[in-house]
């Protein structure tokens, strides 16, 4: 601290809140230190947008935990045109369709897609351990799973044409979200009932904000196995599916 | 009817007015994801040479959605005040940017005007204007519209605090709405946005806020905004409801797809007036709009974004509200792909509203897959500024950690005022140097802080 910034007293209800309270000011500025944190987690969240997918690494990962994987392609060509074009992004290009053709799958419980979405950083980081988890959750249930499709440039949507094709009965994307400043890395998981290509938002159930410091691996998993488990039960997804698992955040102290 | 118009040799036909408005937009993605975009740089302006040469009354008789087929075609033509029209009845849309920028056209003038224009008129004629003429032409309008202070005066600009928490934590909002006190916002309103749409944290949130208001006497208003449903629930239970919040748009299958139509809004409304909280106005509507809404919902009718946003404004008028703004950047790059875009979206709508006459504010933001930085939320802040918008949000660092944006923080409200001599609304104004909080010069006094936060 020097004199030329007037730091603010009130600094101790940063402890209440995420939010980037009692910054202190130049004049009526931002500080230099605030001004340049802020960059750095705007530049975060942008190189996360335009992150590699690892999807080779992936699926030997997934391999690994004798998971068989597919790789696929939506009809996007480049990131630009993914930012440009989320229908394109909602459908397989035509020779994913045909690899999933030429697998001739047979029915299934379940087929976990993991797609880059807006930040492959999310996806590279998180969506191997919440499917690890997943899979140990729903060891006793006696389900058969879909090879896991890693999809390029893709978007929610792409998951039901892929389950459809699959011919699976529930199908989970698990995508990298829209990247915030303090979440360059969030993971969000969509479940479908009887996936089929057309079906919108209010067909699916949606888990946000997966990653360790907001809901941790065991914790998702956890959730995800519920909705799982109850779509299968009543046999569908969406806004007709009651969410009535205990754990609502507590409002008050 | 089909319309035509040759540019060097070259005709272009197009099948049908909307085509006309949707070709002579200023580029931008969500025209072009819709298909409804000119193909071409020379398409593009001999749309908008067809234009100019339009005359207004085209629109009273040609509407651009069916009147059987939409209730928001139906409040604009129904509505639609003949004897304001009057003076500019004999325009053409060209005519009509030469009129507003002309120094004969004062602020009375357009005050008087406001209730003759339709939507799609100050639509067409945004259309044609350059960034210059839309501020110059909103600088001249003034909106003033009341509650518990006063919103929109010239030379004043207000600040909605926006103290969101991601699990809507009450010590984290509480926290917030103190920093944002302390760097003189909130005078428009304190808005939160909830993190769930459940009843009972809705009241308890406007209990919360009611009691902090009430504690240090602040002449200004609060606000969850909840859907419109939900705000009627808490109101029947008896919570402080002070302003009824709701998003809306320029057609009414945006709106059913918001959960929202004409009567509902009507009846929230009369629901909040019955509540007679106002203690110096009766402005108990708090909306919120933004270009690409409809295509997002599949419900534009081949209307390009622009027109379809100063169709939402129509909606607005109807219920007198306290406050409307555009949250244009909110919406991702598929609708307006990066800082230009969104600059001018951005005094396009504002210049749209004001000129309908409404109380315009502005949530100057941007997402991260945008286009977009701090410096083009600068450039929009200051443009806005001169523009005389009636307020910009206020977030703490600019950092939405609830819904995932950017937008202005309080510091840059600081600085607009700083910049170029705004003044909170004149209640608040008073509140912030009773306080101790703010000097005669406006400027914050940091030992008065010490002493408030003693009284927490």
């Amino acid at each position: 601290m020097n004199d030329l910034i007037h730091p603010d007293d009130w600094q101790f209800l940063r402890q209440y809140t995420p939010a980037r309270l009692a910054l202190g000011r130049s004049g009526h500025s931002l500080p230099t230190r605030a001004l340049l944190e802020f960059n750095l987690d705007h530049a975060r969240a942008r190189d996360a947008i335009y992150a590699h997918f690892n999807k080779e690494g992936l699926a030997q990962q997934l391999e690994d935990l004798n998971l068989p994987t597919l790789l696929l392609t939506s009809r996007v060509t480049d990131r630009h045109e993914y930012l440009l074009r989320p229908d394109l992004g909602r459908q397989l290009s035509e020779e994913s369709k045909k690899v999933l053709e030429d697998y001739q799958a047979s029915p299934c419980t379940l087929a976990i897609v993991i797609a880059d979405g807006l930040s492959a950083t999310a996806v590279n980081t998180h969506a191997v351990e919440v499917v690890k988890q997943l899979v140990a959750v729903t060891k006793e249930e006696n389900w058969t799973l879909a090879p896991v499709c890693l999809v390029e440039q893709g978007r929610v949507a792409i998951a039901d044409e892929i389950g459809y094709l699959l011919q699976a009965e529930m199908v989970l994307m698990l995508i990298g979200e829209r990247p915030g400043l303090s979440s360059p890395d969030s993971l969000g998981a969509y479940l479908t009932y009887a996936p089929r290509p057309g079906l919108t938002d209010e067909s699916r159930n949606c888990v946000s904000n997966i990653r360790p410091e907001g809901l941790n691996y065991k914790a998702a998993a956890q959730k995800l196995y519920y909705l799982l488990t109850e779509m299968k039960q009543h046999r569908l997804s969406g806004v007709g599916l009651k969410d009535e698992m205990n754990d609502d955040p507590l409002l008050t102290e | 009817m089909a319309y035509r118009h040759t540019v060097r040799g070259f005709t272009y036909d197009f099948k049908d007015l909307k085509s006309v408005m949707a070709k002579a937009t200023p580029l931008r993605s969500g025209d072009q994801l819709a298909g409804v975009a000119a193909q071409s740089y020379q398409e593009r302006v001999a749309a908008q040479m067809v234009l100019a040469d339009l005359p207004l009354q085209t629109f009273l008789t040609e509407h651009l959605i069916p009147y059987e087929q939409d209730e928001v075609t139906r409040l604009i033509v129904d509505s639609h005040d003949q004897a304001a029209f009057e003076p500019i009845r004999h325009l053409t849309v060209g005519e009509l940017r030469e009129f507003l920028l002309s120094e004969h056209t004062t602020t009375s003038t357009l005050q008087h005007l406001a209730a003759g224009l339709t939507p799609e008129m100050v639509a067409a004629v945004s259309k044609i204007m350059r960034v210059q003429d839309l501020i110059t032409v909103a600088a001249k309008c003034e909106v003033v519209t009341r509650f518990r202070n006063t919103i929109g005066l010239k030379g004043r600009l207000s600040t909605r605090l926006q103290p969101n928490h991601p699990s809507d934590h009450y010590k984290g909002i509480a926290a917030t709405v103190i920093d944002g006190l302390f760097y003189g916002n909130g005078d428009a309103v304190i808005g939160i946005n909830p993190a769930t749409d459940n009843v009972a944290t809705v009241a308890r949130l406007l209990d919360m806020l009611d009691t902090i208001r009430q504690r240090f006497d602040i002449p200004t208003q609060s606000c969850v905004l909840c859907h419109v449903t939900t705000a009627l629930q808490v109101i029947r239970q008896g919570a402080p409801v002070d302003l009824v919040f709701q998003s809306i748009g320029g057609t009414e299958a945006v709106n059913t797809s918001f959960g929202v139509n004409l009567a509902l809004l009507r009846e929230a409304q009369e629901a909040a007036l019955l509540l007679n909280r106002g203690t110096v106005g009766t402005n108990v509507m708090y909306f919120e709009t933004g270009q690409g809404s409809a295509l997002s919902a599949n419900a534009h009718h081949g209307l390009d974004q622009q027109t379809c946003e100063a169709r939402a404004y129509a909606v607005a008028r109807a219920y007198a509200p306290l406050l409307v703004n555009t949250v244009v950047g909110f919406i991702g790059p598929e609708y307006l792909y990066d800082g230009k875009q969104i600059i001018r979206a951005g005094l396009e709508d504002h210049f749209c509203g004001k000129l309908l006459g409404l109380p315009m504010g502005i949530d100057i933001c941007y997402t991260n897959h945008a286009e977009a930085d701090q410096d083009d939320m600068d450039i929009l802040l200051t443009l806005m500024g001169a523009a005389g918008t009636n307020y910009i949000m206020g977030v703490p660092g600019a950092d939405d950690v609830m819904l995932h944006y950017q937008s202005t923080s309080f510091h840059d409200a600081l600085y607009l005022r700083d910049l170029l001599g705004l003044r909170p609304a004149p209640e608040f104004e008073a509140w912030l140097l009773k306080m101790g909080l703010f000097d005669e010069g406006l400027k914050p006094i940091p030992s008065a802080n010490r002493r408030l936060l003693e009284l927490l």
